[in-house]
């Protein structure tokens, strides 16, 4: 277990090295940012002063180089517009996007996983199209469009809870339901399709013929490997929940890191945005592994490997 | 290898007919079994695929595949109930207590997320009376049994550190926790090695002697019958044809489809030629015939084989033959 947990690290650092890279130099490649933090009828010299003061005069490998010897020591730039290490930003606005993601999770699978188990149980029946066609549309919904029509039903025509903004606990309500649609969706789908599969093994027919009850052979037997596909997906979700939160948090003004990101791509705050995207991938990485070593508690035939 | 025939009857089956109700028609996959099976005896349920074999034997444990299937008629007595009129609530507290079952592939039929011990235990939980004996040293003990080796070590494993042999050991080892008075085996060894397959007959025969427990064994290889069984019931396209102790079914098979089947067992002497085959497909148990259902394949087929079904003949001692032209005795 240790050595696979090293050699997923490793893997993780190769991969951020990449990450890094390809931010940096696709940052680059937009053009020079003091095209756009400039007025157009700016002096050469104000021109050359701020590329100095933004560390853009030497050739771009030596930025290069200069980006990543700052990096590793965890100095990611100054962001532009907030006159604040990005880093520091990233930080700051984080705490709040992550106490949305775990109701977010949590409602997906309260509702998604038992959903998912019944429709399996009753296959084809008006319960299983049912529990499909809310899966559809889960799916099918886009998180902008929902989250307008959750604040127009819910806050400008009944008043019942507030439009954005964080707050007491009713401002979480319609963003963690924007976020979960999508999750329950999800998670039924794929607990249906592994509760199915899993039902037809011959080890649920040896749980039937020890005379187990039919909710431990469902519940215990049948659920406990229909979680592993489950689990898989968790990494895929966490992920999409961070990139998703962009829209969403832009939608109910939440001060997460979904909406510093967009102010970063529509402020062209490059540094902020290099920043944003790195420490993104590094926790979307740890995610990744954290659900893998789960995996293999979960599955203990990937423990030995 | 003599039958006890003074043996209790533990297991009687009567008229079982199960079929598949598709949207293209009924199968009948099992289409009036009847036999019975005593205290302590080893009976051998053999034909070739397809011919309801595991399909009776899921019948007796009212564990029918989803999809269509249903027992419709039939008496499935055991020690004097009929379970096929028994609640579910009822059925699960006959299942692995009263009958229990061994199924053919160790790979699959172990849970593969819970250890040995966790899945061994669920069995032995239920049946417990107040024995003050933790559940952990039984269920080492049970594995013991089955002639596991170091069981203390094994009991923490999961099924993927244990090899195919070994899995179908646990298997039973679960299987029978219970007590069962009747235990089916469902080709137990065919996924197994040959060599193996030996070790774990053997296994099955002290078991059985040891707890005095009734086997329904269902295989296709004559060979293995020759090996557990006392009796032999010989199926083909949902029906039992001929049923006798394998001695009588060895020396003088009545059926035609019997002789033919052995005729097709491999033997290691005489010459070696073109292994004898029986021409011809079952027929379909969509539309099965009004006659003999062997007729099509019958090298010594009549006018009567096609115009009726021949019915029960007793044409010996316990021997029993479903043909027109067997000599009633």
């Amino acid at each position: 277990m240790k050595r696979y947990i090293a050699r997923r690290l490793m893997q993780g650092a190769v991969l951020l090295c990449m990450v890094a890279t390809i931010v940096f130099f696709l940052g680059r490649l937009t053009g020079n940012p003091v095209d756009l933090m400039l007025p157009e009828d700016a002096t050469p010299e104000d021109r050359a002063a701020l590329t100095q003061t933004l560390g853009l005069d030497g050739p771009v490998l030596d930025q290069f180089a200069i980006f990543v010897g700052k990096a590793i020591h965890g100095d990611l730039g100054m962001s532009i517009r907030m006159k604040q290490p990005a880093v520091e930003a990233f930080f700051d606005r984080l705490p709040n996007t992550l106490v949305l993601i775990p109701w977010a999770i949590l409602l997906g699978m309260l509702l998604g996983i038992p959903l998912g188990v019944v429709a399996a149980l009753h296959r084809g029946s008006f319960l299983d199209r049912a529990a499909g066609t809310v899966a559809v549309l889960g799916i099918a919904m886009p998180s902008f469009w929902l989250g307008i029509l959750l604040i127009f039903v819910f806050s400008v025509e009944l008043g019942w809870l507030p439009s954005g903004r964080m707050g007491g606990p009713a401002h979480y309500v319609l963003p963690v339901i924007t976020l979960a649609t999508f999750l329950v969706a999800g998670f039924m789908r794929i607990t249906r399709s592994a509760m199915l599969e899993v039902m037809e093994s011959e080890f649920v027919k040896l749980a039937r013929i020890k005379g187990l009850s039919e909710a431990v052979v469902i519940w215990k037997h049948c659920l406990r490997n229909a979680l592993i596909p489950v689990l898989t997906l968790w990494g895929v979700f966490v992920g999409n929940l961070i990139t998703g939160a962009i829209v969403t948090e832009t939608v109910f003004a939440w001060p997460g890191i979904g909406r510093l990101t967009y102010e970063a791509v529509i402020y062209r705050d490059f540094p902020l945005l290099q920043a944003v995207i790195i420490l993104k991938s590094i926790l979307i990485l740890s995610i990744n592994l954290g659900v893998d070593i789960l995996y293999a508690y979960v599955d203990p035939r990937i423990r030995v490997t | 290898m003599t039958p006890d025939t003074s043996g209790e009857t533990v297991l009687e089956v009567r008229d079982l007919h199960t079929h598949f109700f598709l949207r293209r028609g009924v199968v009948k996959a099992v289409d009036g079994v009847s036999f019975s099976l005593r205290r302590g005896e080893v009976l051998g349920l053999v034909g070739e695929s397809g011919c309801g074999k595991s399909l009776t034997a899921l019948s007796l444990m009212r564990l029918l595949p989803k999809g269509g299937a249903r027992t419709i008629k039939g008496e499935v007595r055991l020690g004097g109930r009929n379970i096929l009129e028994c609640t579910p609530a009822e059925m699960r507290e006959i299942r692995g207590r009263r009958i229990s079952m061994v199924l053919q592939d160790p790979q699959t039929s172990l849970n593969p997320v819970f250890t040995i011990g966790d899945q061994l235990r669920e069995a032995i939980v239920r049946r417990r009376r107040a024995s003050g004996v933790p559940v952990m040293e039984e269920a080492v003990a049970a594995l013991r049994r089955v002639e596991i080796a170091a069981p203390e070590q094994r009991i923490g494993q999961y099924p993927h550190q244990m090899s195919g042999g070994m899995k179908q050991r646990v298997v039973g080892a679960i299987a029978i926790s219970g007590e069962p008075g009747v235990l089916i085996a469902d080709e137990p060894t065919t996924a197994l090695d040959v060599t193996i397959q030996l070790q774990y007959l053997k296994l099955l025969k002290r078991l059985q002697a040891e707890t005095g427990m009734a086997i329904l064994f269902i295989t296709h290889d004559f060979g293995v019958v020759g090996r557990m069984c006392d009796r032999v019931a010989v199926m083909y396209a949902g029906r039992i044809v001929e049923c006798g102790p394998v001695q009588r079914i060895f020396e003088a098979p009545q059926h035609p489809y019997t002789r033919a089947l052995i005729a097709s067992v491999p033997k290691m002497t005489g010459s070696v030629g073109r292994l004898a085959t029986i021409e011809g497909q079952p027929p379909s148990l969509m539309d099965l015939p009004v006659g003999c259902r062997f007729a099509s394949r019958c090298a010594h087929v009549e006018q009567r084989c096609l115009d009726a079904y021949p019915g029960t003949v007793r044409v010996g001692e316990e021997h029993t033959a479903d043909c027109w032209k067997v000599m009633p005795s």
